[in-house]
């Protein structure tokens, strides 16, 4: 016993050790974010003489931080409200409704995840850039709108797809005795069902959250104008200019990493339990 | 009656993702499959000819194509094989009854928050910046200097830097396969006499078959369709030694505006990925065990 208990010691400092592979690269850039040209040059790896906030401010002005995380939440999270809402409305009534439609449509739903984005996104951009409305600024290109409505539409597949298998292991009992209480199908749905739907609902918006937030190829071919940028486009951009002056582009990195992790120390439980019950399913 | 009110909500609840899904993802696709078979011009398909197979044909005769095709061929296979070792060894660490392991999942899985855009960036001033120093102070510069610029280290940078990311995706696969395998047989395993090799063997890894058709699927597809670090990292560079399919495509279209040809090289894209993710889930599908 007293040999199992030390054997597990040793374990866990191993598993530390191996953390300094995941902390290391961060902390290489966090201190030599803080250094002027002169210092990183001189050496990378010693702390910094002063904690110097110079290259952060530089870096917010320069990448346009604020407008950038604005657009990056703005779209995110309306993105994810819409495909959690449309998508479990979706799986619900297919999994009640055990129909020749409801099932090829479903399946068809499935079949599509496997669709690689690469395969559709020249048509994607060329297609939905004829949609306008004579009169009107109305444009799916080039508009945060725009970027939403793409990103409901690749979002819809997967979450359907949880929302069907989670609904499918819900009882019918309690919809049954609400319709008998004279519950229409949107009250049924609204005030029964979908407040029952909540580990799922986190689940989904979790692993959404976490892709949305770091796509970069499709608001790239979308998004063309600079105040519409979001944190992977303003990145991206902002290194195109600096790569030389490292400290300020590695401010830049710093600053983008930062609401990330703050999201992560809030509900690192909930993305650990999120993304294992989707990879399952 | 009812069943026609059943038939409304039904329809009712479903048309806004239809339209949506149909509009995002369905049109674009059939589209795309037409396109691929004329001379499109990248704008309006209206006036475009048809040209059977001469796309096609073009694109099998490029040269830069199947260069990139190779390559990430080697990529996707170099990477399932590190990121599953990787993945299962920490699964397995993090699974035994210690106090810290769920500090220790949440640092492992950490990589996969930040975009792979990012991490390219970071990871650039480690392979650019760091290494040349490094190998100065060390006396390495045989092992440390700048891989960015070297044609054959550039490739592996990429791989580190995915698998540090894709390792902890897969850990967590991982661990809800260990977690859910039942204490009493690897307690029986253990009255059995049965030593920790020939447990892992015998016992953990037939139980956890499911979890590796799942890992090898997600990293299969994810390493096929890998963009935003190869992007940020290399920039396909040096000399274009590491350009990867889905960076060949976008450079088709938007950069030589070949989109026909571009759109081409997307289907055909599409047609492997599908082949080989499916022959990998047939295959590891019939080794599942059911207990």
């Amino acid at each position: 016993m007293e040999k199992a208990k030390k054997n597990m010691t040793i374990l866990e400092i191993f598993g530390w050790v191996l953390t300094l592979f995941v902390i290391f690269p961060v902390y290489i850039m966090i201190i030599n974010s803080f250094k002027d040209r002169k210092e990183i040059f001189t050496s990378e790896l010693s702390l910094p003489k002063a904690l110097n906030f110079t290259y952060y401010v530089q870096a917010i002005q320069k990448m346009d931080f604020l407008t950038a995380l604005g657009n990056s939440l703005f779209i995110t999270v309306t993105s994810v409200v819409f495909i959690i809402v449309l998508s479990s409305m979706a799986a619900w009534v297919l999994e009640r409704n055990k129909t020749t439609i409801s099932n090829i449509i479903f399946y068809t739903l499935v079949a599509t995840m496997l669709i690689p984005f690469q395969s559709v996104m020249i048509p994607l951009v060329q297609y939905l850039s004829k949609w306008q409305i004579p009169g009107t600024n109305f444009s799916l290109i080039d508009t945060r709108y725009g970027l939403i409505f793409m990103n409901i539409g690749f979002g819809i597949g997967m979450s359907t797809f949880l929302f069907h298998g989670f609904i499918k292991n819900v009882p019918l009992e309690m919809e049954e005795a609400a319709t008998i209480d004279g519950c229409n199908k949107f009250q049924l749905f609204w005030r029964i069902v979908f407040p029952n739907l909540k580990p799922i609902i986190v689940t989904v918006a979790i692993l959404n959250v976490i892709s949305l937030w770091n796509d970069y190829l499709l608001p790239s071919l979308v998004l063309r104008s600079p105040n519409l940028r979001t944190i992977p486009l303003s990145t991206f951009f902002f290194f195109g200019e600096f790569t030389i002056e490292w400290n300020l582009a590695l401010a830049g990195l710093v600053l983008t990493i930062i609401p990330v992790i703050i999201f992560y120390l809030f509900s690192q439980k909930y993305i650990i339990k999120g993304v294992m019950a989707g990879a399952i399913k | 009656m009812k069943k026609n009110s059943n038939t409304l909500t039904f329809w009712l609840f479903l048309i806004p993702s239809l339209f949506i899904f149909i509009n995002v993802v369905i049109i674009p696709f059939i589209l795309g499959i037409i396109y691929s078979f004329t001379d499109w011009d990248g704008f309006s398909f209206f006036g475009s000819k048809f040209v059977a197979f001469s796309n096609y044909l073009k694109v099998f005769r490029d040269q830069n194509f199947l260069s990139a095709f190779l390559l990430t061929f080697k990529y996707a296979i170099i990477m399932v094989i590190v990121s599953n070792i990787i993945g299962f060894s920490l699964a397995l660490l993090v699974t035994r009854k210690m106090r810290t392991r769920n500090i220790l999942r949440s640092i492992f899985f950490m990589p996969n928050l930040i975009g792979g855009l990012i991490l390219g960036f970071i990871w650039q001033f480690i392979f650019t910046k760091l290494f040349v120093q490094l190998g100065t102070v060390l006396h390495a510069s045989n092992i440390f200097f700048n891989w960015i610029n070297d044609p054959n280290m550039a490739f592996w940078s990429i791989v580190i830097v995915s698998a540090w990311q894709m390792s902890g995706y897969v850990m967590i696969i991982y661990i809800a396969g260990l977690e859910s395998i039942n204490p009493d047989i690897i307690e029986a395993s253990l009255i059995d006499g049965a030593g920790p090799v020939r447990r892992l063997f015998n016992i953990i890894l037939p139980l956890t078959v499911p979890s590796f058709t799942i890992s090898l699927f997600i990293t299969l597809s994810n390493s096929f369709k890998q963009y935003d670090t190869n992007l940020s990292l290399t920039n396909g560079g040096p000399y274009g030694t590491t350009e990867l399919l889905t960076m060949n495509i976008v450079q088709t279209a938007y950069k030589h505006n070949q989109y026909a040809i571009a759109q081409s090289k997307a289907v055909v894209f599409f047609v492997v990925i599908m082949a080989i993710t499916l022959v990998q889930v047939y295959l590891t599908k019939k080794r599942e065990v059911e207990m």
